[in-house]
């Protein structure tokens, strides 16, 4: 196999495992029920890791995740609410200006050659102050769109229950993995990962890529804010505050490269159940704190970076060794 | 035989200047249709800043460029790709990450509805490279094949792209013998379909073998240009050098050159790839020169010494005590100085002052445990200044406000504050003025006088000549000569980086 794989093949591998175990101890957790609420309950975490993806094969980051999740929800419920918005057209509003704020961002990093840590993270500051001066407080959505959502479903065999955002998830988990691996734009990203030097030589259009990279980034940011509020039928200015981790958390255990230039879009949906897993599990289990949850991640992700940087230097030898004369 | 007609790629008069330094002034060049050309010169000669300039990384401040007749000017690679002048540099420019039908079309793969057509895009990489007598798979990760292989992709790709001029720049510098005959194997079929072929080398064998002209540079000028079997390979050497052997030949330095205790031994020292294994003595009180084109091996030598790079062959003496130097921390403990070539990326710390400068080594040395406390470091600071003769407004300054000269004292102050027995200079006078270059010369022999000893890397032969009790030469990554007394003239050095006429007298 190729050791590149190796990674994926071991989150995919150890969820599968600690799947097993769950289950060996908790055998309801074998049901669609269990399955279709992991997607649900997940769906705007794996929406907004599926943007963090792209951005770390590119060999950025993007900390304004979670803010943008928060402003997103806010600003649906003001359009909804207060200014008497349909949702649709409410959300196009949304996803448009999650976009411009992204392209913002990636214009920053690539014009002003600003590190797109600091980027992301006057973003983040930028994209929470604005969501918290729309309202302080949480803005309940009552509207018959959002009820018709929330009901709708498709029964799975043993009771369980697909939603429309767990669908949605899949969906944009499905888009994405073919833009990543299909696609020239995806090419692109992984060219920047690789060398940014070496690919604007090669005629990569690097301020393009850099610049829709972020926007992609912010766009599935605001879809995961309008699932969150789907999902809670509220806005909430504080909401997935640090969320930006758990995604950034999910891509890597997921077997994306923290540095750029290696990565699955697969992997992440497997990040983002193994953290799921997890959940479910100190639900069933009913005496543990939930912030088991965290220190369960803090290990996964640890042993994912030692295990990646492992593979890579095996790696790394082997093409030295073919250079010694023969 | 080339003629006239030939002509695709034609420079006149380029010229280009950074700051107040003028790195070429007004240098003429001709690339033909079917040859190679090969492009000498040392380090500063203004080499690379030709050739950015032919690929559009920078554009001239004088002078015009001809594409087949036609006035052209780029100011990006991209356009000069365009163009048909496609380039390959020494570390290869491709993405590790990706495989090798993405290194070679990306952003051209055939695609239907914004898909990529991944197999048909295969198929072409697969035909692109079985002219190249390439048979691997291509969707494998770059990463996953050898330097050489990636050095050919790299060439498969820009001859895919641009077609007319290919520029190799040190394509070999990374690669065992075999890979470079496979390599020449591919440039000569490259000169048969009728490109233009530039060549940039430090290998002098490797330029009688595959060339058919050759330019030498130096110091921004051209020395000239001429057709390969004019040339002999001391008649290149001094026109790299740019040596007038009839003078200069100011006796060997005064003093016992086997007269002090020796301080360290090597036997059969070397590193696979990098040195060969080389014997060599060093004494107190002696300044051993070092002389040899770039790339002959004389700063691996260094590295080697230094505990930089660790030696995987033979044995190091010091003090009569077999030693294994692994690391430059340990270097630095048993009294070694270093004074590394490339002094803006290796040597100074540009936004820390002159006093922090001068004692970072000495403070190394002491352990972070006995901090000298700022009066100490202003002190120490202070007298290596008026020593040295350092021109700074204040021991504050920071050091890349400095001029080269400068400090290239600074970086050698840091050392001498250690107390070091034992000092490595590597190119001590590149990039500085006539004055501070008489100065650290005539330091460099102070530092004799006063029972160092010292290792002297240089490719200024007079200066050479000037300071050294005993001259080796390097070539080809090999120890090749020991020169002493009525030996050390620069005459001699250049047969001997030659290989001409030259018994080894070690």
């Amino acid at each position: 196999m190729n050791p590149r794989y190796r990674p994926l093949a071991a989150t995919t591998l150890i969820f599968i495992v600690a799947y097993a175990l769950c289950i060996m101890q908790y055998p309801s957790m074998w049901s669609t029920r269990v399955l279709g609420n992991f997607l649900t309950d997940n769906a705007f975490l794996g929406i907004a890791a599926v943007g963090a993806t792209f951005v770390i094969i590119s060999g950025g980051i993007d900390l304004s995740v979670g803010a943008v999740v928060g402003l997103a929800g806010v600003l649906s419920a003001v359009l909804i609410t207060k200014l008497g918005l349909h949702p649709l057209l409410a959300f196009a509003i949304v996803l448009f200006v999650a976009s411009a704020f992204g392209a913002g961002m990636g214009a920053a990093i690539h014009f002003l050659r600003v590190p797109p840590f600091i980027v992301t993270l006057a973003g983040m500051f930028m994209a929470r102050g604005v969501a918290s001066i729309l309202t302080q407080d949480s803005i309940p959505i009552d509207h018959e769109f959002y009820r018709t959502i929330s009901s709708l479903y498709y029964l799975l065999p043993g009771g369980g229950r697909l939603s429309v955002i767990g669908l949605l998830m899949l969906l944009v988990f499905l888009v994405g993995g073919v833009i990543a691996h299909k696609t020239r734009f995806g090419s692109y990203v992984y060219a920047l990962g690789g060398n940014p030097t070496s690919a604007a030589l090669m005629g990569v259009p690097v301020g393009f890529t850099t610049i829709a990279i972020y926007a992609l980034g912010s766009f599935l940011g605001g879809l995961a804010g309008i699932v969150y509020s789907l999902y809670t039928s509220s806005g909430y200015p504080l909401a997935a505050v640090g969320m930006e981790l758990d995604a950034i958390a999910a891509v890597v255990i997921g077997g994306t490269l923290l540095t750029g230039g290696y990565g699955f879009i697969f992997g992440t949906l497997i990040g983002v159940m193994l953290q799921g897993l997890v959940q479910t599990y100190i639900v069933f289990d009913g005496t543990l704190s939930s912030w088991w949850t965290k220190i369960a991640i803090g290990l996964l992700l640890f042993m994912f970076i030692l295990l990646q940087k492992l593979v890579f230097s095996a790696q790394g030898r082997r093409t030295r060794l073919q250079k010694v004369p023969a | 035989m080339a003629t006239a007609e030939d002509v695709v790629l034609e420079a006149r008069g380029i010229t280009k200047i950074f700051g107040n330094h003028t790195a070429l002034k007004g240098v003429d060049i001709s690339f033909r249709r079917g040859e190679v050309h090969a492009l000498l010169g040392e380090n500063g000669a203004g080499k690379s800043t030709l050739i950015k300039i032919l690929t559009g990384a920078y554009t001239p401040d004088g002078g015009t460029i001809e594409l087949e007749g036609q006035p052209v000017s780029f100011t990006t690679p991209q356009q000069a790709q365009a163009l048909g002048i496609g380039t390959v540099y020494q570390e290869v420019n491709l993405l590790p990450n990706m495989t090798v039908s993405d290194n070679l079309f990306i952003g051209r793969q055939p695609s239907a509805f914004g898909m990529v057509n991944r197999s048909a895009t295969d198929a072409m990489a697969r035909t692109v490279l079985a002219q190249y007598g390439l048979d691997i798979d291509v969707r494998a990760e770059l990463s996953t094949y050898s330097v050489a292989i990636q050095q050919i992709v790299a060439i498969a790709r820009a001859v895919e792209l641009s077609g007319k001029v290919l520029i190799l720049d040190e394509p070999t510098a990374s690669l065992d013998r075999h890979e470079v005959e496979k390599l020449f194997e591919i440039i000569r079929t490259l000169k048969a379909r009728g490109l233009a072929i530039v060549f940039i080398t430090h290998f002098l064998d490797q330029v009688f073998e595959l060339s058919d002209r050759v330019t030498v540079l130096r110091n921004g000028f051209r020395v000239g240009s001429e057709p390969v079997s004019a040339l002999d390979r001391t008649g290149l050497v001094r026109m790299m050098l740019g040596k007038d052997l009839v003078h200069h030949n100011n006796g060997p330095v005064d003093g016992e050159p086997d007269g002090g205790d020796v301080l360290m031994s090597v036997r059969q020292l070397g590193l696979t790839g990098s040195v060969l294994p080389l014997d060599l003595e060093i004494r107190k009180g002696e300044v051993v020169g070092v002389a040899g084109l770039l790339g002959s091996g004389r700063t691996e030598m260094a590295r080697l010494m230094f505990g930089i790079d660790v030696a995987d062959n033979g044995a190091l003496h010091i003090d009569g005590e077999s030693r294994v130097v692994r690391s430059a921390r340990e270097a630095v403990s048993l009294g070694f100085g270093f004074c590394p070539e490339d002094r803006k990326a290796d040597g100074i710390f540009g936004d820390l002052s002159v006093r922090e400068n001068i004692v970072i080594a000495m403070q190394a040395r002491l352990g972070w445990f006995r901090a000298l406390n700022r009066d100490e470091q202003l002190e120490i600071a202070g007298n290596f200044i008026e020593a040295l003769d350092i021109r700074t407004a204040s021991a504050e300054l920071p050091v890349k406000l400095l001029s080269g000269g400068n400090q290239q004292k600074v970086i050698l102050a840091r050392w001498l504050a250690t107390d070091p027995r034992f000092l490595i200079l590597d190119e001590p006078t590149r990039g500085i003025d006539v004055g501070a270059h008489a100065e650290i010369v005539r330091m460099i022999s102070r530092l004799r006088e006063d029972g160092l000893a010292l290792v002297v890397i240089s490719s200024e032969l007079d200066e050479i000549v000037s300071y050294s009790s005993r001259v080796v030469v390097m070539r080809d990554r090999a120890l090749v000569a020991e020169l002493r007394g009525a030996d050390i003239t620069p005459s001699r050095i250049v047969q001997a980086i030659a290989g001409q006429g030259v018994e080894n007298v070690a």
